[in-house]
C-alpha cells in the first residue's frame, strides 16, 4: 500500500498486556475516541454506558470491554442502508455537500457502479458556480462513459437538473445523477437553491430526487454533525458518502451523526479514482476505527 | 452552539465570582468547561492537554492572586494564552515576505479540496491591488479539469496563468514557470499543486522536488478550517517533509469554531498568514488571533466582557 505509518497505535496497543478495566484504560480509550473525531458529547455517552457495566460486573476484563465497545459502535453505526427502491425510471440522485467534499468526485464514481450492474446513467452538471467545475464534470462523464448534461456557466443549476430527469426519460436512462456546488450549511440563499432543485425535478417526478446524498469528508471534525443536521432539515437527505477515508482521519464524527439522526452511511470513498467507493459496511468501520493508520486500508 | 456555550461558561465564571483568588479547586470546573469547549472546535487532544496544563499553572500563579475576580481573571488568561499562541497581536508576523530578486515564489500546498487553487486566486488578486505582476503556475497535473479551473480565475482576474497540459512532469512545469517568470518579469509567481494526502509519499516526494527546483519564498500549507483531530498528523507530515513557512486557513466564512488552527500552530510552529472567508476572490483576509482565539473557545461575548470591565 501507498501510506506509510503514524505515531498512534490504536486500540490493540491500548488493550495490550491490560490484565483489568481501570481508569487508565477508560481514559486511554476516551483518547482514542476524540482523537477519531468521535467528539465529545457522544464519547462521553459510550464511555460512561461503558464504565456503568463496569461497575455492574457486567463487563468484567478488558477482552469483554473491547468487544462490548465495537458491539456498541457496530450497533449504532448498522442502520438500513440500502438505496431508496422505487420503479421511477429514472432514478434521480441529488448529490451535495459543502465546498471540496469530494461530490464531484463520488459522483464519477457512483457512475461507475451503476454502470457495472448493468444500468444506463446520466450526470447533470449542476454546479454551474464554480471554475471549471462543468468541465470537470464532462472528463469524468467521458471517463466512466456516461453522457453529461450541462449549460453554460452561470446558468440556473436547477434548469439544468430539470433538463437532465426530462432526457433522461425520453432517453429510457435508469439513473440520473447530478452535481450541485458546494455550499456550507450556513449559507441560507445556498440552501433555497437547493430546495429550488427538489422542487423542479419534482414537478416532472413527484417522488424523486430519490435519493439526496451528502457528501461528508472524513477528515472533517465536529462540524459535519451541524452539516448533517442543516442539509438534513432543509433538503431531506436521505444517506451520506463519507469520503477521503484513505488518509489518516478515521470519521468518527460519523458516529454521533448516525446515533443521533439515523441518517445512513451508504457509500465510502477512499481514493481519486473511480474505484474508489463502496458500500458501507458498519463492522469493517469500526475494525478501522480502532486500527492504527497504516494497517487500514479500505480498497 | 455558541450560545449554549457561552451560556455554560457564564455559568461556571458566576460561581467564581466572589472568590478572592484562583485556587486548584475552584478552577476545576471551569478548566473542564474550557477543555470541553476547545475539544468541541477540534483542537485535538493532545493539544487541548498541553495548552490546559500551561494556562492552569498560569492561573496559579502570583499574578493572579493580586487580582480581584477569580473568574474574571482566569477567562483572561485562558484568552490571552490561546491568543498568544496563535500570533499574538503583531499582524507582521503574517505577512507575505516579498523577495528583495524578483520573483517571489509562493508554492501552495495541502490536503485534496481544502482551498489551494482558489487561495491562489485570492492571493493573486491580493497582489495585484498592490500593483504587483503576478503568475499563477497550474502545476496540479492530476485533478480532472485542474488546470482549467485556474485559467478561469487567471482570466476572470486578468492574471497570467503558466500551463501546459501536455507536459506530465509537475516539477518540470515548475521550473520552465520560472524562468518564464524572469522572462516576463513578473513579481509573483504563485504555483497551484495537487491535492495530495500527507501519507502518499510519492506525491510528498513531488511536492519536495518542485521545492528544490524552484527554491519557492513561501511554502503555504492551506488547511480547511473544518478539519478534525487528523489536522495535527497531516501538519505535521507536510512541515517536515517541506519546512512550509505559513499556513492559510479557509471557508472560515462558515460555523465551524476552526480549533485546527491551534493544532496546526502548534505541531509546526509556523505562522497563520490568512485566511479564506468565502468562494469569492475578494473573501480573503489576513489573520487575526485574537479574533480565532475568541472564536475557538466560543465565548467572545464574556471576553469583551472582561474587557470593558
Ligand atoms: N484522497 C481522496 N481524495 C478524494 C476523495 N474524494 C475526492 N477526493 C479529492 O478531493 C478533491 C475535491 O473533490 P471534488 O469531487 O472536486 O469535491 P467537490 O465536493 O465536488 O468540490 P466542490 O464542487 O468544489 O465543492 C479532489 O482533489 C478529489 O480528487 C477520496 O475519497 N479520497
Ligand atoms: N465557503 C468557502 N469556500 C471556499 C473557500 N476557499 C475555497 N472554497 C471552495 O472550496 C472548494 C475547493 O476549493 P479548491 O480551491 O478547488 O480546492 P483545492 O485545494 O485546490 O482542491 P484540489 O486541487 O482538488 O486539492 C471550492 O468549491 C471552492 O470554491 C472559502 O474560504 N470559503
Ligand atoms: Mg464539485
Ligand atoms: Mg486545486
Amino acid at each position: 500500500s501507498k501510506t506509510s505509518g503514524r505515531i498512534i497505535g490504536g486500540m490493540e496497543t491500548i488493550f495490550l498486556g491490560k490484565k483489568e478495566i481501570d481508569e487508565e484504560l477508560l481514559d486511554e480509550l476516551e483518547e482514542l475516541f476524540v482523537t477519531s473525531d468521535i467528539g465529545v458529547s457522544t464519547t462521553m455517552k459510550i464511555i460512561d454506558d461503558l464504565r456503568n457495566d463496569v461497575s455492574r460486573k457486567i463487563l468484567k476484563n478488558p477482552q469483554q470491554l473491547k468487544n462490548a465497545l465495537k458491539q456498541k459502535l457496530t450497533e449504532i453505526l448498522d442502520i438500513d442502508n440500502e438505496l431508496v427502491k422505487t420503479d421511477d425510471k429514472p432514478y434521480v440522485i441529488l448529490v451535495t455537500g459543502v465546498n471540496g467534499a469530494g461530490k464531484t468526485t463520488s459522483i464519477a464514481k457512483l457512475a461507475k457502479m451503476f454502470k457495472e450492474n448493468g444500468m444506463s446513467v446520466m450526470l447533470a452538471a449542476g454546479d454551474t458556480f464554480r471554475a471549471a467545475a462543468i468541465e470537470q464534470l464532462e472528463i469524468w462523464g467521458e471517463r466512466a462513459g456516461v453522457p453529461v448534461v450541462k449549460q453554460k456557466a452561470g446558468s440556473d443549476s436547477a434548469a439544468v437538473v430539470y433538463d437532465a430527469v426530462l432526457s433522461a426519460k425520453s432517453k429510457k436512462i435508469d439513473v440520473v445523477i447530478a452535481d450541485t456546488a458546494g455550499r456550507l450549511h450556513t449559507k441560507d440563499n445556498l440552501m433555497n437553491e437547493l430546495k429550488k432543485i427538489s422542487r423542479v425535478v419534482k414537478k416532472e417526478m413527484p417522488d424523486a430526487p430519490h435519493e439526496v446524498l451528502l457528501v461528508l469528508d472524513a477528515t472533517s471534525g465536529q462540524n459535519a454533525v451541524a452539516q448533517a443536521k442543516t442539509f438534513g432539515t432543509e433538503i431531506g437527505v436521505t444517506g451520506v458518502i463519507l469520503t477521503k477515508l484513505d488518509g489518516t482521519a478515521k470519521g468518527g464524527v460519523i458516529v454521533g451523526i448516525v446515533d443521533e439522526m439515523q441518517l445512513p452511511v451508504k457509500f465510502i470513498g477512499f481514493g481519486e479514482s473511480m474505484d474508489d467507493l463502496k458500500p458501507f459496511d458498519a463492522g469493517e468501520f469500526v475494525e478501522a476505527l480502532f486500527e492504527s493508520a497504516d494497517e487500514t486500508d479500505y480498497s | 452552539m455558541f450560545n449554549t456555550l457561552n451560556e455554560k461558561l457564564q455559568s461556571v465564571f458566576k460561581k467564581m465570582r466572589g472568590e478572592a483568588r484562583i485556587t486548584e479547586d475552584n478552577i476545576k470546573e471551569a478548566i473542564r468547561q474550557v477543555k470541553m469547549a476547545m475539544l468541541e472546535a477540534d483542537v485535538n487532544y493532545k493539544v487541548v492537554k498541553k495548552f490546559i496544563s500551561g494556562v492552569q499553572e498560569k492561573a496559579l500563579g502570583e499574578e493572579v492572586l493580586k487580582s480581584l475576580s477569580a473568574d474574571q481573571v482566569f477567562i483572561k488568561i485562558v484568552n490571552d494564552e490561546l491568543t498568544s499562541i496563535l500570533g499574538g497581536e503583531d499582524p507582521s508576523a503574517s505577512k507575505i515576505t516579498l523577495s528583495s530578486t524578483p520573483p517571489t515564489i509562493i508554492m501552495l500546498v495541502g490536503l485534496q479540496g481544502s482551498g489551494k487553487t482558489t487561495t491562489a486566486g485570492k492571493l493573486a488578486k491580493h497582489f495585484q491591488k498592490n500593483d504587483k505582476r503576478v503568475l499563477m503556475v497550474a502545476d496540479d497535473i492530476y485533478r480532472p479539469a485542474a488546470i482549467d479551473q485556474l485559467e478561469v480565475l487567471g482570466k476572470q482576474l486578468g492574471v497570467d496563468v503558466y500551463s501546459d497540459k501536455d507536459n506530465k512532469n509537475a516539477v518540470d512545469i515548475a521550473q520552465k514557470s520560472y524562468e518564464y517568470a524572469k522572462k516576463s518579469a513578473k513579481d509573483i509567481v504563485i504555483i497551484d499543486t495537487a491535492g495530495r494526502l500527507h501519507v502518499n509519499n510519492e506525491l510528498m516526494d513531488e511536492l519536495f522536488n518542485i521545492k528544490k527546483a524552484v527554491s519557492p519564498d513561501e511554502i503555504l500549507f492551506v488547511a480547511d478550517a473544518m478539519t478534525g483531530q487528523d489536522a495535527v498528523n497531516v501538519a505535521t507530515k507536510f512541515n517536515n517533509d517541506l519546512d512550509i513557512s505559513g499556513v492559510i486557513l479557509t471557508k472560515l466564512d462558515g460555523d465551524a469554531r476552526g480549533g485546527a488552527a491551534l493544532s496546526i500552530r502548534e505541531v509546526t510552529g509556523k505562522p497563520l498568514k490568512y485566511v479564506g472567508v468565502g468562494e469569492k476572490l475578494d473573501a480573503f483576509e489576513p489573520f487575526y488571533p485574537d479574533r480565532m482565539a475568541s472564536r475557538i473557545l466560543g465565548m467572545g461575548d464574556v471576553v469583551s466582557l472582561v474587557e470593558m470591565a
